[in-house]
């Protein structure tokens, strides 16, 4: 398929329809309402199904029992229609079902404002919802990459039975970047889910649940989450390394669209004789904790840059042994970090006028 | 290569349009291209403005706070991003609607009666298409036939509007042409 220029809001809808997913049920909210709109009109072109739900609470309990009968589903919100998901999604983890979420970043706390922000990342990935649980959460920074990203989101889900979460944000949404679809799933070409209630006409009644009043089952059900989140970190965890061939004065760590402003001003650090480099880990959870610990230990400085006030810095911490090495640059709000700050805070680590 | 231009008017004069199209020229082009809108809460006849970045390398940051280029369809774009632009750059000026030129002697300046223009065209609308033609004319930046064959293909259902706009792209090259001219002059 030739490529395509489209919106990153755009380029989600349609990787979600080539992934095979036929069912959207959503509610609108700035800035990713080129989601639904694209697929209230492209869903009934291949027979699919998009419902507005009467509310975000509504729309993710909508998913668990599409999820539960079998079909590939999804939808996107920002945060303030992702937090009113999250007791849809811990059941949905609970209950172990394929269901992919996608947050389109905005700022908060509360209503917040509507342009870009990265201020969801402890939501995304330390949980949200109640219980112990996690998604498996992917953080694209090209629309091509959200793109791949959506069609093996759909992948992982049905492969650990768990709510996979694309976290991008308002940038990633309203960007036009050219784009190709390079696989095109039909549904019925999809294995057959086992589990699923898909009626018990000749067989034994298939049971989709989250409650285990039973102590023992309840802690045995948690151990079995536990086990696949390991797993998940064992097989499934993903970075880009960039301009990391060597030891580097300044190890940049970002993700989503401030990684890309990060290469930008790497570029423009390099001419200026100061090596840096970055690490921009892919999936969220789980962390590429051991690959960034590896990559730090060959940096003398570690600066972490989110439009937070400093979320994933916390994980950063965690993993990068020389933690006083590790600083943060941040803007929030709906600001974003123009290059140049970027260079200006790298000039000042390495104790140089900017 | 690697250029980063700001197009920027009041809602409705069609800056995101001249946009994209200057974006999908330079992805026929085989260039990596981004194209980003300001996307606040925006109402019509207020201020709207997007980027674009073409380049022969992936694009880092899709937003610019000192582009090679801008076009100013108003005064409060040329006053907004006129400071903004690169020394060497090119600022195309809308003087329809805008009734200063721009205090810059450091870049190159291309002033031209979009509205006018566009009128003579066929259409006011098409004022948007006169200057991406001039800045095409000053800039060389893509092909103009490629820009028109996009016309051509986004327009197919309407072959009238084809007609105006190509007429408007055409006028506005002419004039960002002679405008690099006298300048090298």
């Amino acid at each position: 398929m030739a490529k395509k220029l489209m919106k990153g809001c755009e380029a989600i809808g349609e990787a979600a329809v080539q992934a095979g997913c036929r069912l959207f049920f959503g509610y609108p909210i700035t800035p990713q309402n080129e989601i639904p709109e694209y697929l209230a009109a492209r869903l009934p072109q291949v027979g699919g199904t998009y419902v507005q739900a009467e509310s975000e609470v509504a729309a993710s309990n909508m998913l668990y029992g599409a999820a539960g009968a079998g079909c590939r589903c999804f939808t996107s919100s920002s945060g303030p229609g992702i937090s009113l998901m999250q007791e849809g999604i811990s059941y949905i983890a609970g209950a172990e079902l394929p269901v992919v979420f996608v947050n389109i970043m905005r700022g908060g706390p509360g209503l917040g404002g509507i342009l870009p922000s990265q201020s969801d990342y402890f939501q995304a990935v330390k949980g949200g919802g109640h219980g112990d649980y996690r998604c498996l959460v992917l953080a694209p920074s090209t629309v091509q990459e959200a793109a791949d990203l959506v069609q093996e989101a759909f992948d992982l889900a049905d492969k650990y039975r768990n709510p996979v979460m694309i976290l991008g944000d308002g940038i990633m949404g309203q960007m036009m970047e050219p784009v190709e679809f390079k696989r095109s799933i039909r549904p019925e070409d999809l294995p057959a889910k086992s589990w699923a209630t898909t009626g018990a006409k000749g067989r034994r009644p298939n049971i989709i649940n989250s409650l285990h009043l039973a102590p023992e089952a309840l802690e045995a059900h948690n151990w079995k989450l536990q086990r696949k989140y390991d797993a998940m970190a064992q097989h499934d965890c993903r970075h880009e390394a960039w301009g990391l061939d060597g030891d580097v004065d300044i190890l940049f760590v970002a993700y989503g669209t401030v990684a890309r402003i990060c290469k930008t001003a790497i570029d423009a650090l390099r001419e200026r004789g100061v090596k840096a480099g970055l690490f921009r880990p892919i999936s969220l959870f789980p962390y590429p904790g051991d690959a960034l610990a590896q990559a730090a230990a060959r940096a003398k400085h570690v600066l972490v840059s989110e439009l937070s006030c400093g979320q994933m810095l916390e994980d950063v911490r965690y993993h990068v042994a020389d933690r006083q090495s590790v600083t943060f640059y941040g803007r929030v709000g709906g600001m974003i970090m123009a290059p140049e700050e970027l260079v200006a805070a790298g000039l000042k680590l390495v104790g140089r006028e900017a | 290569m690697h250029t980063e231009i700001v197009l920027a008017g009041f809602g409705g004069q069609g800056v995101l349009l001249i946009g994209k199209l200057l974006a999908y020229a330079g992805m026929k082009m085989g260039r990596e291209v981004t194209w980003m809108p300001a996307y606040g809460p925006e109402m019509r006849g207020g201020t709207c403005n997007c980027t674009v970045v073409l380049s022969d390398r992936p694009i880092g940051s899709p937003i610019s706070k000192s582009p090679h280029g801008l076009i100013a369809l108003n005064l409060p774009s040329l006053d907004k991003f006129e400071d903004t632009v690169r020394p060497g750059g090119v600022i195309v000026v809308n003087t329809s609607l805008i009734n200063r030129l721009p205090h810059r002697t450091d870049v190159t300046v291309v002033a031209v009666p979009a509205n006018e223009v566009a009128i003579e065209c066929g259409s006011p609308k098409a004022a948007n298409m006169v200057t991406l033609g001039a800045y095409l004319g000053a800039s060389n930046l893509v092909d103009l036939d490629q820009v028109k064959a996009i016309v051509t293909e986004s327009f197919a259902a309407k072959p009238k509007l084809v007609e105006v706009n190509h007429a408007a792209l055409s006028r506005g090259f002419a004039l960002g042409q002679a405008r690099t001219a006298a300048a090298v002059r």
